[in-house]
């Protein structure tokens, strides 16, 4: 039962965070401020974890195919196609849900007990569009350049991997990496990583903006923002296969 | 002036507030005091539409709260300012960002103007040289001035302060206590404090109201309240030695 009731006020909370908001210069000025905070501030650790992906799928897939009948391109294959479908989007979804989930829980959550978000209600401002929507808008806008960030290194975490360890010829690589390859992919896993923005930036809003109590009930709140996202990441990530490959 | 008419609040089953009738009258600091969890907050949070009441009306200068749509009561909000228990100021912004901020959002202000606004309200708190800090590098008692110059920035009508005193020291208390009633009558608002700081009540207390388990126990003056009549609100006034001296003295 509990779940219907956080679905239902999940539901009205968005419906409010997609409020007018109040002034477009100021709205402006915190987009540009939160793709900093949240998109840019996250190339760093979106770089090194594609770049280890990409080069264990290479090794991993290099040590499983040791049968003589499949050509070696077939390891770059197999990374770009792992990098594009799955990785760069669901994986990169997964690490940012801690990442980006955890600092907009925190931060609403904190803004929640210490009153700041009543200060804002009382001058009459939509706390929650106020707050939320930059959030949501700027993630959603910079996640594609993270997926395409991480597809272009995982792919080149692979080749390096391959090329040092000497399981992969580079040339056989570089051909396997062109092979077959179908841009839809791209598209896939760029709708897929804006779904994830959008799950990420609202669903850990929720929770640090229902948080009550004091610094304990926002680390829970913290908590469970990246729980609940990493959950339903993993939900539309089977919802979105189905729809966009079947 | 603020009227309140039979003001229920319940959460679930647990009835906080039990038909409070009042009236807060305009250019007055009127005092709301009373015991921890007497119901103080929740009435204040009442009165400005943070908590919705259960049943029973608040009407702003004849003008009902609760009947108001959504348009209206937006519009009143910006005839409101509050001070909350813990300044509540937006703690990545410095002082003077927060202080504009309701300029920022609610005006077409130009940033000169604005800007001469912000260091109007701020000298009012006397509060120099602060406009650069961010609110955890200056003391409690000047984020409560911040805050207080924060409320008044949009010449509010109506000024409700939710502890004030909360967390500073005796001499700040009073200093804060008697920047609240200078500006109630140099701007001749309605402001309403909830406190349970005595000080406070003998200070600037032009007209109290008593709050005992959610219901209106007494109302009355300073003046009034030592040689009340009343069980509890004598527990709540003479429980420190001070005011018991105060007790025998005027005897």
């Amino acid at each position: 039962m509990k779940v219907f009731f956080h679905i239902g006020r999940y539901t009205l909370f968005v419906k409010k965070v997609f409020g007018r908001p109040e002034k477009h210069t100021v709205f402006l000025k915190q987009i540009v401020r939160e793709i900093d905070k949240l998109g840019i501030d996250s190339v760093g650790i979106v770089l090194i974890i594609s770049f280890f992906m990409g080069a264990v799928v290479t090794l991993q897939t290099a040590y499983n195919i040791d049968m003589p009948i499949i050509p070696r391109y077939t390891i770059g294959f197999a990374t770009r196609d792992s990098m594009l479908l799955e990785f760069s989007s669901t994986i990169v979804g997964l690490i940012l849900a801690g990442k980006v989930g955890s600092n907009i829980a925190s931060e609403i959550g904190t803004m929640r007990v210490s009153e700041q978000i009543d200060a804002l209600e009382i001058m009459g401002i939509n706390s929650a569009s106020y707050l939320v929507l930059p959030k949501m808008v700027a993630f959603v806008l910079i996640i594609p350049f993270l997926v395409i960030i991480s597809m272009g290194v995982g792919i080149t975490g692979g080749y390096i991997a391959g090329s040092v360890t000497g399981e992969v010829p580079s040339a056989d690589y570089i051909y396997g990496i062109q092979y077959s390859f179908q841009p839809f992919f791209v598209v896939y896993s760029l709708i897929k990583g804006m779904v994830f923005a959008f799950i990420i930036s609202t669903a850990s809003a929720y929770w640090g903006y229902h948080a009550r109590g004091g610094a304990l009930e926002v680390g829970s709140a913290s908590t469970t923002a990246v729980v609940t996202s990493s959950i339903l990441i993993l939900l539309f990530n089977l919802i979105l296969t189905q729809l966009l490959l079947a | 002036m603020i009227e309140t008419v039979d003001v229920i609040k319940s959460f679930n089953d647990k009835l906080v507030l039990k038909g409070i009738s009042t009236v807060f009258e305009k250019g007055r600091t009127n005092l709301i005091i009373g015991q921890s969890g007497s119901g103080k907050t929740v009435l204040l949070k009442s009165l400005v539409g943070l908590h919705d009441v259960t049943s029973g009306e608040i009407f702003y200068d004849g003008r009902s709260f609760n009947k108001m749509g959504r348009k209206d009561r937006k519009a009143l909000r910006q005839e409101i300012g509050m001070l909350f228990q813990g300044s509540a100021l937006f703690d990545s912004m410095t002082v003077e960002e927060n202080v504009r901020f309701p300029l920022d959002m609610l005006t077409n202000q130009s940033l000169e103007e604005k800007t001469a606004r912000v260091n109007e309200c701020l000298d009012r708190v006397k509060l120099e040289n602060a406009n650069r800090k961010l609110p955890s590098e200056v003391s409690g008692g000047m984020q409560k001035r911040v805050a207080i110059a924060r409320a008044i920035a949009l010449n509010p009508q109506y000024l409700f302060c939710d502890e004030p005193n909360s967390g500073l020291d005796p001499r700040t208390s009073i200093v804060i206590d008697e920047l609240i009633h200078e500006i109630t009558h140099e701007f001749n608002m309605t402001t309403i404090v909830n406190t349970h700081d005595m000080n406070s009540v003998m200070g600037i207390g032009e007209k109290i109201m008593f709050i005992y388990e959610g219901e209106k126990h007494w109302e009355g003056t300073k003046d009034e309240i030592v040689h009340v009549q009343n069980e509890q609100l004598e527990d709540f006034i003479f429980a420190s030695k001070l005011f018991q001296k105060v007790r025998e003295n005027s005897k």
